[in-house]
């Protein structure tokens, strides 16, 4: 009898299939993780390190070095704190203008109803860059359809470098991958069955109240997944950032000017020919200063992300 | 317009259609705003000669001129547009077919699943944006893979790979293919965080009961794969497809050459024309891919 089992086909192919997978996902972790590790290790590398051939993970001589100049160069707590209230304030603005333009599709039907929400579609196909280049012009003279200068006298107002690009996309659900928000919400609310919405209205729930007290509570993981997304999709965006906020400082800006600083501040001191290593070394660090904070978020909320996800219905 | 402000006279539907446009409202206002008005200008800066000066816009009418200009004239733009295209053509069945195999992976009981969940979607976080950008010139990252000798392994391994597969009677073609897909690994796991999402999520709503039912008639894990999950999940072959498409077209080399086109040479017409040519070079692909797709797609209603 257990002999009879120790051979069995099936008891090794089982087995043998188990060391193929746990050898596959190692390996493919390993991948994805490699450069953050060697990130962090370079990070804490003392310049002599850098050319050491016996170091390789672990640094011979530890130094902070690295995060005190591109800390400075970077401007990093006050880009971090830019990066977070940008991200927060669209993140919000944008979970509400989905969430409320996803119910009215799904559940809330009116003529034309089909039409624009193709329209959404259409949002999501149409390459941001297509349009870049009129929002832009629009901002930098903003009018809202010639009522501002009826107010101001004459003068329309230029929107670039503030927040406010940001906030009237966001508010007005037209933001950064906006369209997929509203499909996953569309998608979502639909798979909630209708008895739940029509028991609220029977007891003389109005629309407004069917919403907010029925429909959202039981949207959550819809919603932790739009505002996970959101929020990290913004903090990493330069697509916008860099073409909106020239001279703010957020995160998306200051790292893609980190290399040019970084030359700059090297030239200017005792070491007038920068070595490209180094400069490297100091931006990788820039990098990690850059991801580190999502990373510390992710590490909080990736097990309620990763549940909810999969209830949320993106599937439909 | 006085029954449209005694709301109680309405009907309930009539009540909860009005109610849906005040939903829809605040996206229709931004869509009409940031979407369509631009959309329509872009397309009338591609047709005219625009210049700026202190005034504003000097817009005058030119036909296909800027057209012309950048599919003949600009020595730039056929190369990168085909370049993007040719890109995507190899890397999107790859994302695909991963990410697929991955969701299967993931979705199977072993130990440390859920570490494993996290570490395979930490790349959603991670890859986009400008982190991408420097990561590819990052110069430490290309000395550590030569002192530590990954470079020589990585390359000794595909050999190895490539003869094996060379005498199994594989096309060249198809070896080439594949092992370059090793080699490109990172950057292949990197993008297919969220089509991994939603292929887990797809495989998560097939119900038990077909896997039993298959198990009981003696199927094995293999056959369960082809008949059960695949069918199952390819409506979201199709989602996922266009996810990695337009993903892989929403920030490219084209899109830098439209940028600076239109931010750092200021030829807002040209640039413009650049973008709809880009456009319809998407949309034809979407379009070509999804009829592709959806004639195989299997739905369950």
């Amino acid at each position: 009898m257990h002999a009879n089992r120790l051979v069995s086909l099936e008891r090794w192919k089982k087995w043998i299939w188990s060391f193929v997978r746990l050898t596959l996902i190692a390996g493919l972790s390993f991948v994805i993780l490699y450069p953050v590790l060697q990130k962090i290790s370079t990070a804490f590398k003392d310049k002599s390190d850098l050319y050491s051939p016996i170091v390789v993970w672990l640094p011979e001589h530890y130094t902070l070095d690295n995060f005190i100049k591109a800390i400075g160069i970077m401007d990093y707590w006050q880009a971090l704190l830019n990066t977070f209230t940008l991200s927060a304030l669209t993140t919000l603005l944008t979970a509400m203008s989905c969430a409320l333009a996803g119910y009215g599709f799904a559940r809330l039907k009116f003529k034309g109803s089909q039409l624009l929400f193709a329209c959404v579609i259409l949002t999501i196909l149409v390459p941001p860059i297509t349009i870049l280049i009129p929002v832009y012009l629009n901002l930098k003279d903003f009018s809202l359809m010639g009522l501002i200068p009826l107010l101001t006298g004459g003068k329309s107002v230029n929107l670039l470098n503030t927040y406010w690009p940001f906030i009237l996309t966001s508010a007005t659900a037209n933001s950064l991958k906006a369209g997929l928000y509203i499909f996953i919400f569309r998608q979502f609310f639909r798979g909630i069955p209708k008895e739940v919405e029509e028991a609220a209205y029977i007891d003389g729930a109005g629309v407004g109240k069917t919403f907010f007290r029925i429909m959202l509570p039981n949207a959550i993981p819809s919603i932790v997944t739009v505002l996970l997304f959101s929020f990290v999709w913004q903090w990493n965006d330069s697509f916008f950032t860099t073409t909106y906020l020239t001279s703010s400082k957020v995160m998306a800006t200051q790292l893609g000017s980190l290399p040019y600083n970084l030359q700059i501040m090297l030239e200017d001191g005792a070491n007038s020919k920068a070595d490209p290593f180094y400069l490297s070394m100091v931006q990788d660090t820039g990098i990690l200063l850059a991801i580190l904070p999502l990373m510390i978020i992710y590490l909080f909320v990736q097990r309620y992300f990763v549940e909810s996800i999969e209830r949320t219905g993106i599937v439909g | 317009m006085k029954s449209l402000l005694r709301l109680d006279r309405r009907s309930y539907n009539q009540q909860k259609a009005l109610m849906g446009f005040f939903y829809v409202l605040p996206w229709l206002l931004g869509f009409i705003f940031f979407f369509l008005v631009p959309l329509l200008s872009s397309l009338r800066y591609s047709l005219s000669s625009v210049q700026a000066n202190s005034d504003g816009l000097i817009i005058h009418f030119s036909g296909l001129k800027n057209y012309i200009e950048a599919l003949t004239v600009n020595t730039e733009f056929n190369r990168t547009l085909a370049d993007a295209i040719l890109n995507m053509v190899i890397n999107v069945p790859l994302i695909v077919i991963f990410s697929l195999f991955l969701a299967v992976l993931l979705n199977q009981k072993f130990i440390g699943r859920s570490l494993a969940r996290s570490i395979f979607f930490l790349p959603v976080i991670l890859a986009s944006g400008v982190i991408l950008s420097l990561e590819s010139t990052s110069l430490i990252q290309a000395v550590n893979e030569q002192n530590a000798g990954a470079g020589a392994i990585r390359g000794l391994g595909t050999f190895e790979l490539e003869g094996l597969m060379l005498d199994a009677g594989l096309s060249e073609w198809v070896v080439n293919y594949l092992t370059s897909a090793v080699s490109r690994i990172y950057s292949i796991v990197s993008q297919s965080g969220v089509q991994i999402l939603i292929f887990l999520a797809g495989i998560q709503t097939i119900s038990p009961q077909l896997y039993e039912a298959s198990k009981m008639e003696g199927a094995t894990g293999y056959e369960a794969f082809w008949k059960i999950t695949f069918p199952m999940v390819s409506p979201l072959i199709l989602v996922n497809t266009i996810y990695t498409i337009i993903d892989s077209f929403s920030n490219n080399t084209m899109t830098d050459l439209i940028r600076e086109t239109g931010f750092t040479q200021f030829n807002f017409g040209l640039s413009s024309a650049m973008a709809w040519l880009y456009f319809a070079a998407v949309a034809l692909i979407l379009a070509v891919s999804s009829y592709l797709i959806s004639r195989k797609v299997f739905y369950y209603d």
